[in-house]
């Protein structure tokens, strides 16, 4: 399998559907926006907020109503944390605030200043994969792979954690990952794996 | 999602007078419900009050000479682990380590926890036009509808909606208080006093005043809580709300109930304490025939409405395991 981290070539899948590859994905983007209420009396639209993210800051003008998934991938272009069911029920959003996994889409951008946020792009050192990013792949961990980022996220703080000494512990405290092609015995065997070569590293 | 003021709390005076500013304020901590119900158009608050900075303040977990002291916005992951809350409220840690999934247990704080919505489908999709809860005065359309789920103890003509939630069974059960603060200054309350049965009013939930604000817990240690368990029966293994569930807490001397503490969960309109099953193992042999018959006197004003009614044989065998392994604990 390629990891191309170079620099994208041609147009890319996500420039398209943005719109800037071509006019006919406009009305998904359309469909995709919030549904539309009057604003409160005196509300304010936009607040300037500070979001750290993998050990950078981006100031950023937010709707309140942006939460932290939303804010990582339509306002930073980082669109390796997933929206699945958008309620906190599938995972697929995982991040770590201040080394802890949470729920990127039950989190408000605006409740995250001052704290410090890694995502799937982060994971990565040098250019040298997260041992839980390898040890996916070589255990073909996933299928589809949406939801793979957020496995992988989940599946470094279980790890740390304390919480994969065993199968069964580990997939008791993975159970907040949903993956809809069933790649669970891999995602175990992976994580069984990486912790082995996180505990030595 | 409608849109909101954001106010950001920088400790508990601030909060106080953010949410007495304005009405239709809510507090905002973890925002596992208050988030997911806001996209949902089911909470439509029109100010937001941030209170994560008081965790400052209000996160502790420590033993208190006999009783636990639990600040509000202490997370349910970090109370879970606690080597105290294992070690002398298993039944508390239980419940926390099999409610949600790790990641929503990192967020949610306690007082949160305790005052999470019912998972009522009606109730949470406004396609609906009948909910009592959400519509004060518009129907129940979970009476004859899909109510596998919902609840057998305390409903009314006008809501069937159980509190899905496992933590506050157990401060139900063990006869903890809450700390509130609001602008009328501070007071205590009993745990059970806390929420409100549905009656004809089911969108009151709680007896909190408007703007008040839930501080923290405490929970009396007793010569039960050591012996104690949190049994919980779900559709999947884990990362799923009760069918049913049973806290129970024994005293036993030479197998017989001294004390006798037991909340049902999933299966109530509200965090519910089983005093009828208390009393009726108070100064018996505990055995199958006694947690038995404790189970039917914990049921016995429970009410069905067609789908749900397996949960009234399912919550007695649920509370006569609890009751059974409870008293084969080792402590």
């Amino acid at each position: 399998m390629a990891h191309d981290t170079g620099p994208k070539r041609g147009p890319s899948r996500r420039g398209i559907l943005t719109g800037a590859g071509g006019v006919a994905a406009l009305p998904l983007v359309a469909a995709a926006q919030p549904a539309a209420h009057p604003p409160a009396p005196g509300a304010r639209p936009r607040m300037d907020i500070t979001l750290t993210v993998n050990g950078r800051d981006h100031r950023v003008a937010l709707d309140p109503r942006t939460t932290l998934l939303d804010a990582l991938r339509e306002h930073l272009d980082m669109t390796g944390s997933k929206k699945g069911c958008d309620h906190g029920q599938c995972g697929a959003c995982t991040v770590h605030i201040d080394g802890r996994r949470v729920l990127a889409c039950l989190t408000l951008a605006a409740t995250v200043q001052g704290r410090k946020v890694t995502t799937i792009e982060g994971l990565a050192r040098d250019g040298v994969l997260h041992p839980m990013q390898a040890a996916f792949i070589e255990h073909d961990a996933f299928q589809c792979g949406y939801c793979t980022p957020g496995q992988i996220m989940s599946a470094v703080a279980c790890v740390q954690e304390g919480h994969a000494n065993t199968d069964e512990k580990t997939r008791e405290y993975m159970s907040g990952n949903l993956c809809r092609c069933a790649a669970y015995p891999k995602i175990v065997a992976a994580i069984r794996d990486a912790a082995t070569k996180m505990a030595r590293a | 999602m409608r849109p909101f003021h954001y106010e950001h709390a920088a400790d508990r005076a601030q909060a106080l007078s953010l949410a007495a500013a304005s009405a239709d304020t809510h507090y905002l901590a973890g925002g596992t419900t208050l988030v997911d119900l806001m996209k949902l158009d089911v909470m439509r608050p029109a100010t937001v009050v941030d209170i994560n900075a008081l965790a400052r303040d209000h996160s502790e977990i420590a033993l208190d000479g006999d009783h636990l002291r639990l600040g509000a916005l202490a997370r349910m992951s970090d109370v879970a682990e606690h080597p105290a809350v294992r070690r002398d409220f298993p039944l508390i840690a239980q419940s926390l380590d099999l409610a949600a999934s790790p990641q929503i247990r990192n967020m949610a704080s306690l007082g949160g926890n305790v005052l999470q919505r019912t998972r009522c489908p009606y109730f949470r999709d406004t396609h609906w036009a009948a909910c009592n809860k959400r519509k004060p005065g518009s129907g129940c359309a979970a009476m004859e509808g899909v109510n596998r789920k919902l609840a057998v103890l305390g409903v009314s003509d006008h809501c069937i909606a159980n509190y899905p939630g496992d933590f506050a069974t157990v401060l139900a059960a063990l006869g903890a208080t809450v700390d509130v603060e609001g602008a009328g200054g501070r007071r205590v309350i009993a745990f059970e006093d806390l929420h409100r049965l549905p009656g004809d009013t089911p969108h009151v939930e709680t007896t909190l005043k408007p703007g008040e604000l839930i501080t923290g817990f405490s929970v009396p240690a007793g010569s039960w809580t050591r012996r104690s368990l949190y049994l919980k029966i779900r559709d999947r293994q884990s990362f799923e709300f009760a069918l049913a569930s049973a806290a129970v807490a024994l005293d036993l001397e030479g197998g017989n109930v001294r004390t006798a503490r037991i909340g049902l969960g999933g299966v109530a309109a509200k965090p519910w304490r089983s005093h009828e099953a208390e009393a009726a193992l108070q100064g018996h042999r505990l055995d199958e025939a006694s947690a038995r018959a404790a189970a039917d006197a914990a049921f016995a004003g429970a009410t069905a409405h067609g789908q749900n009614a397996f949960r009234i044989e399912l919550g007695k065998r649920t509370l006569v395991r609890a009751l059974i392994q409870t008293a084969k604990l080792e402590t």
